[in-house]
């Protein structure tokens, strides 16, 4: 009863302290605002507004053809012809084009025969991530032409030389929206965000005030400090989730398959790992500043290594087994899971324990250094 | 002598608040010592800062070596010093590196180094630290290096913002000696401070109260208001709080405080002897005329001391067994305590016992200890060895039980500053276990006691200084702890708000509370039942006001104060310790 009042009358003052500094409360709703826009508007992945060059040196049918093709797709903005490899050259180099395409001289001459044609495509390797993309964006133009040319050198060879058309479906996300992807995987990161920063700066905000002494003579005792500073941040963290699940299904028209239950289930111990982490570098830190500094020092390789915007797949194998302690990456699979596909108990499960293990880890690791910072 | 800093119609705002300075016209004149003095929040740094050239007055004029500060500050900073309250020192560079840095900054020649490095290390006693990290500093020593960089080129006018904050008796001595002799040299020295006994050693005061002039002129022209209306009452009988809570409340009496043993009482204008109530002065009680002090004159300024009555103590209920029965347990008890950093030891083997209802006085010089031991007595560092006992609670075994029966209250006023009041009342009555309808009552009784109603919902952090340490009080009493922590409770705070903290502890401490204070105020320790002197991590004196003084009594020093009776005895033990 009476640590219930202890811990009551802790969680109520964490809250009040935040809540109340005009500084804090910058943090809790000036990031998530503009996180929000930056990565669901400004940080596309998708490919628009590509520019592009031709060097056509067909004459016949299919060099202009494939022109007219390529003019109709959306991701190209403008389509310059050039007249020589020269200005082709100048061009990608000074980046007034991503990509630029050759069309041989036999090219339409080929197809008509049947034969393989030659057409090369020149791309801006120093923006290697667009180039990739644009790269497939051309390849599905130039194969649709391929084929139907083919179709028309030998008609009667009916479907047959025409099967290994490939018809690509995107489950999940049939028009590959970007915003459906990206918007779920924000739910995970401001959750880490707000976790993080906030609890990192509440043990560091009262040493600099000098009121953790006053808390330390209080008759509270350390696993219920621990508690009372866990806690708070769980719940503003729970706050911004829901605000951002609300703003995936209301604003971005994300589609929700899967269970919300899940979702908080799993959530509970995302936080409590994030949490642990900045209760961590809370303990750890003397001063605000450094405690900002420590949550940033863990935010940036937290996003880069968890799968957010680049495969873990992609990384090599002893990247891959670091990512292996980072909350974001599992909580990010539920995410992603819940919101575009009904995510199956047990892989929502397979993908908390590890977040249950990483959050006894931080936590313990967290009341181990808060009680060594007392002697 | 001639004036170097002329001042009429001073006037600085900041924002919409009350003025910072209001109105101030004095003057500072060379080869003296002008005391700035007042309580934190009266103004005194922004008047330094107006006196560098650092700041623009909003009204009124200022000539510092006659040029006006707005017009020709490049010229006045030419020649003045100025240390400001937290010096700039660079921690992570050596005395003499950071003397070379500003050195740099002030454009003193390379050839003139040498010659002026070696007489400010002398000077400042610094000489054997020189290739000594700024930070490991002990804070005498890094107030001295402030000075020491403060003074690279002879200032004629040199500015000191509180250089006695958080310096120990015995550097305050080296410091003040220092700067007299700068004075001696022509040099114009202000010194601000908010200890009054620095203020009656100053040559001339301007003694500021929330932006204000009270007075200006000599010390002595100050105490002259209350010469002969001074008395101190020696050899009361029965306790002497209670006496003095009573002779507080009467109409005769302007001010009072516990001296030791006796009773320091300041009657009433026009009034002498005879207004001290016949209760106080019946034999065996002695009253004796005593010299007036500049505490005694300023009170009085300000229309006498709050009267004796402590609603709070009036609320208390009184712990059974208060006394010294042979039976009673001390209510504090450090026994052997010791506490290692590494290979240094920060305190060694500390033992006292305090029984209930008394006060004791944790003194000594920085970094000697004293901060060490109140932090294990009060749960904030475990001890490597011995033990500390609340009410009789382990501290380290039954540490939640023991932290139940203590309150605790700082020098920074720990509250929560986004807090409001109510909310700050609201959090330490939870924290302290309190629930429901005690909670309400209790907090609804502080609110009352120290009238916080009109408060109730400000932030406690824009609360002024005197309201910000009733509510630390406040908060630390809520649960009625038998046993109060006070870290350096009054230091900055005028003297009519310190007079009623004490009345509040006095009255607390007749209801049986047992208190343990920490403080670097020789009138703090004065208030106290025993005393314990703490050097170099160890107990070097135990007993009470009275006793230590009288052990450094000698024929030059009949009637030694506290703070002669705390140089002497740490001067001593440095001797036998070096023996």
């Amino acid at each position: 009863m009476m640590a219930w009042i202890r811990l009551r009358a802790l969680i109520l003052k964490e809250l009040l302290a935040i809540l109340r500094d005009p500084r804090s409360r910058v943090i809790l709703i000036g990031p998530p605002i503009v996180q929000l826009m930056v990565f669901s508007f400004a940080a596309t992945l998708e490919v628009r507004n590509a520019d592009l060059l031709i060097l056509n040196r067909d004459a016949g049918y299919w060099g202009q053809e494939l022109v007219h093709r390529l003019d109709g797709a959306p991701t190209f903005r403008s389509i310059r012809p050039v007249d020589g490899p020269a200005a082709l050259r100048a061009g990608i180099d000074r980046q007034e084009a991503i990509a630029a395409i050759q069309i041989g001289s036999g090219f339409s001459r080929d197809l008509a025969a049947g034969n393989a044609a030659d057409l090369q495509i020149i791309l801006d390797g120093r923006r290697s991530n667009a180039a990739q993309i644009v790269a497939g964006y051309l390849d599905g133009i130039v194969e649709g032409l391929a084929a139907d040319a083919a179709q028309v050198a030998a008609p009667h060879a009916g479907p047959a030389s025409a099967a290994v058309r490939v018809v690509p479906r995107n489950w999940f996300n049939p028009n590959l929206t970007f915003q459906w992807f990206m918007v779920p995987n924000l739910v995970a990161a401001i959750a880490m965000l707000i976790g993080l920063v906030v609890t990192a700066l509440s043990i560091a905000r009262e040493r600099e005030l000098g009121t953790f002494d006053q808390l330390m003579v209080s008759p509270l005792r350390t696993h219920e400090i621990l508690i009372g500073k866990v806690i708070p941040p769980m719940l503003i963290g729970s706050f911004h989730i829901t605000v951002y699940v609300l703003a995936a299904l209301f604003v971005f028209g994300v589609p929700l398959r899967g269970s919300l239950l899940l979702l908080y289930g799993s959530a509970v111990f995302y936080l409590l790992a994030v949490v642990g982490l900045g209760l961590f570098i809370s303990a750890l830190a003397a001063t605000q500043q450094q405690a900002i500094l420590g949550a940033f020092l863990f935010m940036v390789p937290g996003m880069l290594l968890s799968g957010f915007a680049t495969p873990i797949e992609n990384m090599p194998g002893w990247l891959q087994a670091v990512t292996l302690v980072n909350p974001l990456r599992y909580f990010l699979v539920v995410v992603r899971g819940v919101f575009l596909k009904d995510l199956p108990v047990g892989e929502a499960v397979a993908n908390t324990a590890p977040l249950l293990l990483i959050a006894c880890v931080t936590l313990g690791a967290a009341a181990w250094l808060f009680r060594r910072r007392l002697e | 002598m001639a004036e170097i800093v002329r001042m009429s119609g001073l006037t600085k705002r900041f924002g919409g608040a009350a003025p910072a300075l209001d109105a101030v016209s004095g003057s500072v004149a060379a080869g003296e010592i002008t005391g700035l003095v007042g309580p934190d929040g009266a103004g005194k740094t922004t008047l330094i800062r107006l006196m560098t050239g650092l700041m623009a007055p909003e009204g009124g004029e200022l000539e510092v070596f006659g040029l006006d500060a707005r017009r020709a500050a490049a010229a006045i900073q030419a020649d003045i010093g100025y240390m400001p309250q937290r010096f700039g020192l660079y921690e992570d560079l050596t005395v003499r590196e950071n003397l070379d840095l500003y050195a740099d900054l002030r454009g003193l020649p390379r050839a003139e180094r040498p010659e002026a490095f070696g007489r400010l290390l002398a000077f400042t006693g610094l000489e054997p630290f020189a290739a000594r990290l700024a930070g490991k500093l002990s804070g005498g020593m890094k107030q001295k290096l402030g000075l020491a960089c403060a003074l690279l080129r002879k200032p004629r006018l040199l500015l000191l913002d509180e250089p006695g904050v958080g310096v120990d008796p015995i550097s305050r001595r080296d410091l003040w000696s220092m700067v007299r002799g700068l004075a001696g040299e022509g040099v114009g020295v202000v010194w601000s401070t908010a200890y009054l006994d620095e203020a009656e050693a100053c040559d001339r005061v301007l003694l500021l109260d929330r932006g204000r002039l009270l007075f200006t002129g000599r010390p002595s022209e100050l105490t002259g208001r209350v010469a002969g209306r001074v008395f101190k009452v020696s050899g009361v009988e029965g306790r002497r709080r209670p006496v003095l809570a009573r002779a507080l409340d009467e109409p005769g009496i302007v001010d009072g405080v516990i001296q030791g043993e006796a009773i320091r009482l300041v009657v009433a204008s026009g009034r002498d002897a005879g207004a001290v109530p016949a209760a106080v002065a019946a034999p065996p009680a002695r009253v004796q005329p005593a010299p007036p002090r500049f505490e005694d004159a300023y009170v009085d300024l300000l229309g006498g001391g709050p009267g004796g009555r402590s609603r709070l103590a009036e609320a208390t209920a009184a712990r059974p067994g208060s006394g010294d029965g042979p039976g009673d347990r001390p209510v504090i008890e450090a026994r052997g305590l010791t506490k290692r950093f590494g290979d240094f030891t920060a305190a060694r083997d500390i033992t006292f016992a305090i029984p209930r209802g008394q006060i004791f006085g944790l003194l000594g010089p920085n970094g000697a200890g004293k901060s060490t031991t109140f932090k294990m007595l009060c749960g904030l560092l475990r001890p490597t060895g011995g033990e500390g006992r609340i009410a009789g609670f382990d501290l380290r075994r039954d540490g939640a039980a023991a932290r139940n029966r203590l309150g605790y209250m700082a020098q920074k006023f720990s509250l929560y500053g986004d807090l409001s009041v109510a909310q700050n009342l609201a959090f330490f009555a939870g924290a302290y276990g309190l629930g429901g309808r005690l909670r309400r009552e209790r907090t609804a009784l502080m609110t009352e006691i120290f009238d916080l109603a009109p408060h109730a919902g400000m932030s406690a952090k824009l609360l002024p200084l005197g309201l910000k340490q009733r509510l630390a009080l406040a908060c630390a009493v809520m649960h009625e702890p038998e046993a109060l922590f006070l870290d350096e409770p009054t230091s900055g705070v005028d003297p009519i708000t310190r007079r009623e903290f004490w009345t509040h502890i006095n009255g607390l401490v007749e209801k049986g509370v047992t208190v343990l204070v920490t403080t670097h105020f020789m009138d703090e320790a004065e208030y106290c039942d025993r005393i314990a002197l703490i050097d170099r991590g160890r107990a070097i004196a135990l007993g009470s006001p009275d006793e230590l003084k009288a052990r450094v009594a000698d024929a030059a020093n009949p009637d030694p104060s506290m703070e002669d009776a705390f140089v002497a005895l740490v001067r001593d033990a440095g001797r036998e310790g070096a023996a």
